[in-house]
């Protein structure tokens, strides 16, 4: 699968038969209970989260979350998460920490939500503070990036001990779209654009931004989610087991270091 | 009622004569090329009276954009800043597009090396640990080592236990550096989550503009967050949002003004009074610091 373009790639991450966050929790968790709100303004359906448990051990889920159908895309904004929904994401983690539970994230977002009610109610505070929040949780953190990961949209949710992406997802500083549009002024060379941004999983893992790939079948993950969702189940078996045996101050000396070193000559 | 006209018509041509001879003696003294006009009210100004004035408009008091050697003489008592990472560039990258070139034109023109200046110094005879972007330098894009070098100056802050400025001036992440870019917003973050649980004070100090990626990590996280009048603060592009919900949004929309009155912003400082009120706040929390 590796001689793809990255334009492929693109194309399978955003296959709308692609399976959603809703579509693979039920494959990867027990007893999942819902937690709605960020008890200041609303609940931002763009944003699932909730309690769950992994073989036994209970955790806090966050997923960024597209929907099915129009109706489901309608109600959040097609995966674009507002402001109450990176509020809602802290609340939980905050009651994660407090109940020493891990935190698994789910990406899949194009980017924060771009509207007017969204900057009056502090997009730019909201991503700013989930940054900030998820440096120093004082628990295990893993982020699976599961089809897009547009911009500081995504990355509010990636900051975590650990960070895997599905093969065919992509992660980058914005759209293939966007970027032909900054590069070219034309949005429809996005094809050649997305070749440029290094947005694959491969791309990422050379970088040294992601620790690992989980690798789907050909012709995506909408094709055969059983296989796909078996390795991630024995990456978080695995990462869960290591994390949680770690004192906390190595956890956040190691998380710090994780971030501090990318970019650096 | 015939006086009053008369004397009317001459008050508005002793107006009229008065405008025509500073319009030309405006034109006289200053070169066409050297005219500055003033992004707020259109009109034109000598250099030499922006530059005697803190870059502030003489007509109508906006704040126009500011280098981050002139923003630092405006803060720092003279004669104290010691400056890190002075050399320091971006050579290292990936080049498409043209952005080597594109770094060395700015390296030439803007006066600085990279789109952030960080260091020391003090303020009214306290010391801070201070990093003011440079807008004029690629529009003030964050990359990695703009990244690396606020981080720096925090962690600085944190372990000499200095008080912490930081200036923003930022159109955003610098896209020419891809998802590394992306990353510095993680950095800087999880550096200021450190420096408040070692119980360091930031004052954040926003100005024209600080948008995108900017905006959606430091900028935004002070204890004390302080914007300049008029400046264009906030995460996505106003022509994104008009797109998205297709209609347009009213001139205010995302100002400071706007921020500070939807909660956001502690206060609206114009650039005379800045680096009296940072005066106050740092003397308000002198000893209680770290």
């Amino acid at each position: 699968m590796k001689s793809m373009s990255a334009w492929e790639r693109v194309m399978l991450a955003r296959n709308p038969q692609r399976p959603k966050a809703k579509d693979l929790l039920p494959h990867i968790f027990e007893d999942f209970i819902e937690l709605c709100g960020d008890r200041h303004f609303g609940d931002d359906a763009a944003l699932y989260g909730g309690l769950a448990t992994f073989e036994g051990t209970p955790v806090t889920v966050l997923a960024q979350s597209k929907g099915r159908n129009l109706q489901e895309n309608l109600e959040c904004h097609f995966g674009m998460v507002s402001p109450e929904g990176y509020r809602k994401a802290q609340r939980l983690a905050k009651q994660a920490e407090k109940f020493h539970r891990p935190i698994i994230t789910f990406v899949d977002t194009a980017g924060a939500f771009p509207g007017k009610e969204a900057e009056e109610r502090g997009q730019a505070e909201a991503i700013a503070t989930s940054l900030k929040l998820f440096a120093t949780l004082k628990t295990p953190i893993i982020a699976i990036v599961l089809s897009e990961g547009g911009s500081g949209g995504a990355l509010a949710l990636s900051v975590a001990d650990r960070i895997y992406m599905f093969e065919n997802a992509i992660y980058s500083i914005l759209s293939p779209e966007g970027f032909a549009s900054i590069l070219w002024k034309d949005e429809s060379r996005a094809k050649e654009a997305a070749e440029l941004l290094e947005c694959t999983s491969f791309d990422l893992l050379d970088k040294g931004i992601i620790d690992g790939i989980i690798e789907e079948s050909e012709g995506g993950l909408h094709q055969h989610q059983k296989t796909a969702i078996l390795l991630l189940k024995e990456i978080l078996r695995k990462e869960l087991g290591i994390l949680s045996k770690k004192k906390v101050k190595q956890l956040l000396d190691e998380r710090y270091q994780k971030f501090r070193v990318m970019g650096n000559v | 009622m015939n006086q009053l006209f008369k004397k009317r018509k001459e008050q508005i041509s002793i107006v009229q004569q008065f405008f025509n001879r500073v319009v030309k003696t405006e034109v006289k003294v200053v070169e066409a090329s050297q005219i500055v006009i003033c992004d707020g009210c259109k009109q034109a100004i000598a250099p030499e009276s922006i530059k005697a004035n803190q870059g502030v408009c003489i007509h109508c008091g906006y704040h126009m954009r500011m280098g981050a050697y002139d923003r630092l003489s405006l803060l720092l008592d003279e004669g104290t800043f010691r400056e890190i990472d002075k050399k320091r560039t971006s050579f290292h990258v990936n080049d498409f597009s043209g952005y080597k070139k594109k770094l060395y034109q700015y390296q030439q023109a803007a006066n600085v090396n990279e789109a952030v200046v960080c260091g020391s110094g003090q303020i009214s005879g306290m010391k801070v640990a201070i990093a003011v972007m440079d807008s004029y330098f690629m529009m003030g894009s964050m990359g990695s080592v703009v990244g690396d070098k606020i981080t720096k100056t925090i962690e600085m802050a944190t372990q000499k236990k200095f008080p912490l400025l930081i200036v923003s001036s930022s159109g955003g992440a610098r896209m020419q550096e891809g998802i590394l870019s992306l990353m510095q917003m993680a950095k800087t973050s999880a550096a200021l989550a450190r420096l408040d649980e070692a119980g360091g004070l930031y004052i954040s100090i926003l100005t024209h503009p600080t948008t995108g990626g900017v905006s959606a990590s430091y900028a935004m996280l002070g204890d004390i967050i302080l914007a300049e009048p008029k400046a264009t603060i906030g995460f996505a592009g106003r022509r994104v949002i008009e797109k998205t919900i297709n209609e347009k949004l009213p001139d205010h929309f995302q100002t400071s003004e706007f921020l500070k009155e939807k909660g956001f912003v502690d206060q609206v400082v114009t650039r005379h009074q800045l680096k009296d009120t940072c005066a106050k706040l740092l003397q308000l929390h002198q000893g209680v610091n770290l």
